[in-house]
């Protein structure tokens, strides 16, 4: 009841996204049931191939949401929000790391395998508390959000804006980039983490665990959803708009402009933190790759094509875009980069709003007929 | 039993021998043919006293007729047993006269036979040849021959050199031979000829030198020097550390040369960024891609002419300007100047081209590397000694970015169109005003900086593989460049692509390659945090918009 009104409160002048809620809980509902319920031979099933699949998708639309936070908000560029969500997920990938255990290659209680075979001889002390769940948790929300605040803290503070701020952030996920690919710094090189085995005690690769990790996305999904929609309607979103409109008439009217910007950068490098905390189960590989400039100007343009400063765009543009990119990529593998290249520049150039532009724009104009 | 001794003796002295002096007669070019003619005899005694008489004769034929020898590559024809030499030709085998270079037509590979040799024959012919090259005219000839005998320097060498040493007039090749004379007397009984000795290697910078005088200072498993005179123990310590800082020395210039040619790579991919992005204010994400265009340019180029590869990059260089300014000029009449004044979604939409444009290569080339062929007088390197030698291509590199870069300063500062470009980047209204054609200046100026970046991907295609992904391998180190020394600012540019490569490549020796570029990175992104618009900053009203 309570949930009920605190919905409805929060999503009173939200059609758009009330809408995008209700068909996400009908999925939440539905998607087990054709996966769990439903005999295998029959139309309806689902297979867990494609439950997979779909949480993948949600774990991405979560992470939009967190970069239309800054970027449709807040008017900040951030080209290396793939960072954080790889960091979150690299949090998540040391835990599951440590649930291999003994059932390695080398079968070393303590090491994963990948130290084993550098001849190391004990755990590095950042390893160290990732066998327990809540602490790996802690950390897929405090690393991606401490590197934010500093990022942040630096950046803002000495004004860099605009081009010059997506041009670092780009340089920061590729130095992590690098980093993360050397083998000394203790995550696998390369390779990165994988091979995992079970969560929390339940097999990965059974079906229930999946369709639990898909559920957990799409809750995931609907609170972040919440509390972004919460935040960006409270006086602090306000605050932040108006930065995005208009930052020195913000500055001057006495807002700390800098303290504004640092918190929703942060709050919005831990939603992708947990964004990739989530992905990283169900693909059951985390590697330096998710680190690379490309995903993370990809993720501007799934935001973008859907529609920036509306949160649900976000959410469409992702599911959208990644569900092309299966498509495309599997059926004809050429011309995925000439349609994302052409989405780039078509959306650019003729949707500044996104899709959600073109719906908004439809019904604005049904709306006046009617009157 | 005493049989076999007394042969190995012989041999150990006849092995000596070549080395001793032996003066030129006069013998006559007859009897050099004479005693040419007879080298296909079966028995390697009576071909080693041939060899010596020839060695004597002095005739410009015999070093590559001696040589040729060495290398199993002498024959003789079975009907006349006429010394020739062979070259495939087809199936069969074109022989030449070894005197007079007649040519003795085709024949097949049963008709002639090779003038055998054995070890110690080649030892001989080695050690005439040595002493021929060190004999020879040309002091270059002559600093290679003692630089290969000191390579592999033995008892019979060191006497060679100190033999030729007094008639030597090239003060190098004389270095060279006291060097080769020294690591030899090092090792000798005799205590003054060993200070002697030390003493000239302390000035040498061979690696072989270094390790004599280690030797000196080695200590046995006791912990006691092996060597017992300390006075010259302390002679090889001060001549060891008088190598080693002369060694850092060249490490130095050898380390800030690397720095400066990647200095220059970072110049040349961000000088066409400086033109659109800093005077022009558009993020070009494609900016890696008119790059790859000029990669790939210079691989059709070669395609097209491959008997000229040594010409192909003269014709590369101007078509790879036309080329990927056209593209340039393309993407901003099609894309750009629909968005000028919104950089983050120009960012956008030129990164879609960058995804098609690559996506066009991998459709058209194959999604492989392409191998462009470096033409002969850019490989090699320029050897000043032994510790410091530069490799000719970083050095064009050097040069051509250079001149790039000074063609573009040029064009800005002195041609109308400069005026033009500047007027625009500084006053657009005021500009039009004046009557510029302000849209034909901003097509003009982003197929400069595109040409530009199409000109540096020519140089690109002569240093790393060229494949799809070149362009965005370089992408995000030529934004670094330009923001780093300041928008808008050439000079900026120019001050902050070097500081960069020199930077980098000191790093590198004390942190390994890629956290080099790692620290680099942080550092220029700290940097920002301190001077949001780079080392040289725009000053005035233009800067606030």
């Amino acid at each position: 009841m309570l949930a009920k009104t605190l919905f409805k409160r929060l999503l009173q002048d939200d059609r758009g996204g009330d809408r995008m809620l209700t068909v996400l809980i009908a999925v939440l509902v539905v998607v087990p049931v054709l996966n769990l319920l439903v005999p295998e031979d029959s139309v309806f099933h689902l297979s867990t191939y494609t439950v997979t699949l779909l949480g993948k998708y949600l774990t991405f639309a979560l992470l939009a949401i967190a970069l239309d936070l800054v970027w449709g908000y807040c008017g900040i560029l951030s080209l290396g929000h793939g960072a954080f969500f790889a960091l979150g997920g690299y949090a998540m990938g040391m835990y599951l790391m440590r649930q291999i255990g003994e059932r390695g290659v080398y079968g070393n209680p303590e090491l994963p395998d990948f130290m084993v075979f550098l001849n190391w001889s004990e755990l590095p002390w950042y390893w160290y508390g990732f066998d327990m769940f809540w602490f790996a948790m802690l950390m897929v929300a405090l690393v991606p959000g401490l590197l934010a605040f500093v990022f942040g803290w630096l950046a803002f503070r000495s004004r860099v804006t605009g081009v010059y701020l997506s041009i670092i952030t780009q340089a920061l996920t590729y130095a992590l980039l690098l980093a993360f690919f050397r083998n000394e710094m203790g995550f696998g090189g390369n390779n990165g983490l994988t091979d995992f085995k079970d969560i929390l005690g339940f097999d990965l690769q059974s079906d229930v665990t999946r369709i639990v990790l898909f559920i957990a996305s799409g809750l995931t999904l609907l609170g972040g959803y919440l509390l972004s929609r919460y935040i960006v309607d409270s006086k602090f979103g306000r605050v932040v708009i108006a930065i995005r409109d208009a930052e020195d008439r913000a500055r001057f009217i006495g807002y700390n402009v800098e303290q504004y910007k640092l918190w929703i950068f942060v709050l919005s490098a831990v939603l992708a933190g947990i964004a990739g905390a989530l992905y990283v189960p169900q693909v059951g590989i985390i590697n330096p790759g998710e680190f690379s400039p490309l995903n993370s100007i990809e993720l501007a343009i799934w935001v973008a094509i859907g529609g920036r400063g509306t949160l649900y765009g976000a959410v469409i543009g992702a599911i959208l875009v990644n569900y092309a990119k299966t498509y495309f990529t599997g059926v004809i593998p050429e011309v995925w980069l000439f349609a994302l290249g052409g989405l780039f520049v078509v959306v650019t150039l003729f949707l500044p709003r996104g899709l959600i532009g073109i719906f908004d724009k439809r019904r604005k104009r049904s709306r006046e007929v009617q009157a | 039993m005493s049989k076999i001794l007394i042969t190995m003796f012989c041999l150990l002295l006849v092995s000596l021998v070549p080395m001793q002096a032996m003066p030129e007669t006069d013998l006559t070019a007859d009897e050099f043919a004479e005693l040419v003619s007879q080298l296909h005899v079966k028995s390697y005694k009576e071909k080693e006293a041939i060899i010596k008489k020839i060695a004597t004769i002095k005739d410009p034929r015999k070093v590559p007729i001696l040589q040729r020898m060495q290398d199993g590559e002498l024959f003789y024809r079975n009907a006349d047993k006429k010394i020739v030499f062979r070259e495939a030709s087809a199936e069969q085998y074109r022989i030449t006269d070894v005197l007079n270079n007649e040519d003795l037509g085709l024949v097949d590979a049963g008709d002639i036979k090779k003038v055998k040799i054995n070890n110690k024959l080649r030892r001989v012919i080695r050690g005439i040849i040595a002493r021929l090259r060190l004999q020879d005219e040309d002091a270059g000839v002559r600093l290679t021959a003692v630089n290969n005998i000191v390579k592999n320097i033995n008892a019979s060498g060191a006497a060679l050199l100190h033999d030729s040493l007094p008639e030597e007039q090239d003060e190098d090749v004389r270095e060279a031979m006291k060097t080769g004379v020294a690591l030899m007397d090092v090792l000798s009984e005799d205590r003054p000829v060993r200070i002697a000795a030390i003493m000239i290697l302390g000035e040498s910078v061979l690696p072989a030198a270094r390790s004599r005088l280690e030797d000196i200072l080695e200590k046995d498993d006791a912990g006691d020097y092996v060597e017992a005179d300390a006075e010259l123990r302390q002679l090889a310590r001060k001549g060891l550390d008088k190598i080693e800082s002369r060694l850092n020395v060249y490490q130095f210039f050898e380390t800030a040369f690397f720095g400066l040619s990647l200095g220059s790579v970072l110049l040349l991919i961000a000088v066409g960024l400086a033109i659109t992005f800093g005077v022009m204010g558009v993020i070009n994400m494609a900016h890696g891609e008119l790059m790859m265009i000029g990669a790939y340019t210079t691989y059709v180029v070669q395609l097209m002419m491959p008997n000229h590869i040594d010409y192909s990059l003269f014709v590369a260089i101007p078509l790879a300007f036309v080329v990927a300014g056209l593209f340039g000029i393309a993407i901003e009449r099609s894309v750009i100047r629909f968005l000028y004044g919104r950089p983050l979604e120009t960012l956008l939409a030129t990164f879609g081209i960058s995804l098609i444009l690559q996506q066009m290569v991998r459709s058209i080339f194959s999604p492989l590397n392409r191998s462009v062929a470096t033409p002969e007088w850019m490989s090699g390197s320029f050897e000043i000694n032994a510790a410091l030698s530069l490799t000719y291509n970083r050095f064009y590199v050097i040069i051509f970015s250079l001149l790039v870069f000074f063609f573009l300063l040029a064009l800005l500062k002195k041609t109308s169109l400069g005026l033009q470009v500047r007027a625009v980047s500084q006053n657009r209204p005021m500009a039009k005003a004046m009557g510029v054609r302000s849209e034909w200046v901003d097509a003009l100026t982003f197929g400069l900086g595109s040409g530009i970046a199409g000109v540096a991907g020519v140089a690109l295609s002569q240093l790393t593989n060229v494949g799809p992904n070149l362009g965005q391998t370089y992408i995000i180190d030529s934004f670094m460049v330009v923001v780093f020394g300041g928008v808008g600012n050439l000079w900026g540019t120019l001050v902050s692509a070097m500081s960069l490569g020199v930077f980098n490549k000191f790093l590198e020796p004390s942190t390994g390659a890629v956290l080099a570029k790692i620290l680099v990175l942080v550092l220029i992104i700290l940097f920002i945090q301190k001077r949001p618009r780079g080392m040289f900053p725009q000053k005035g009203r233009a800067v606030e918009n």
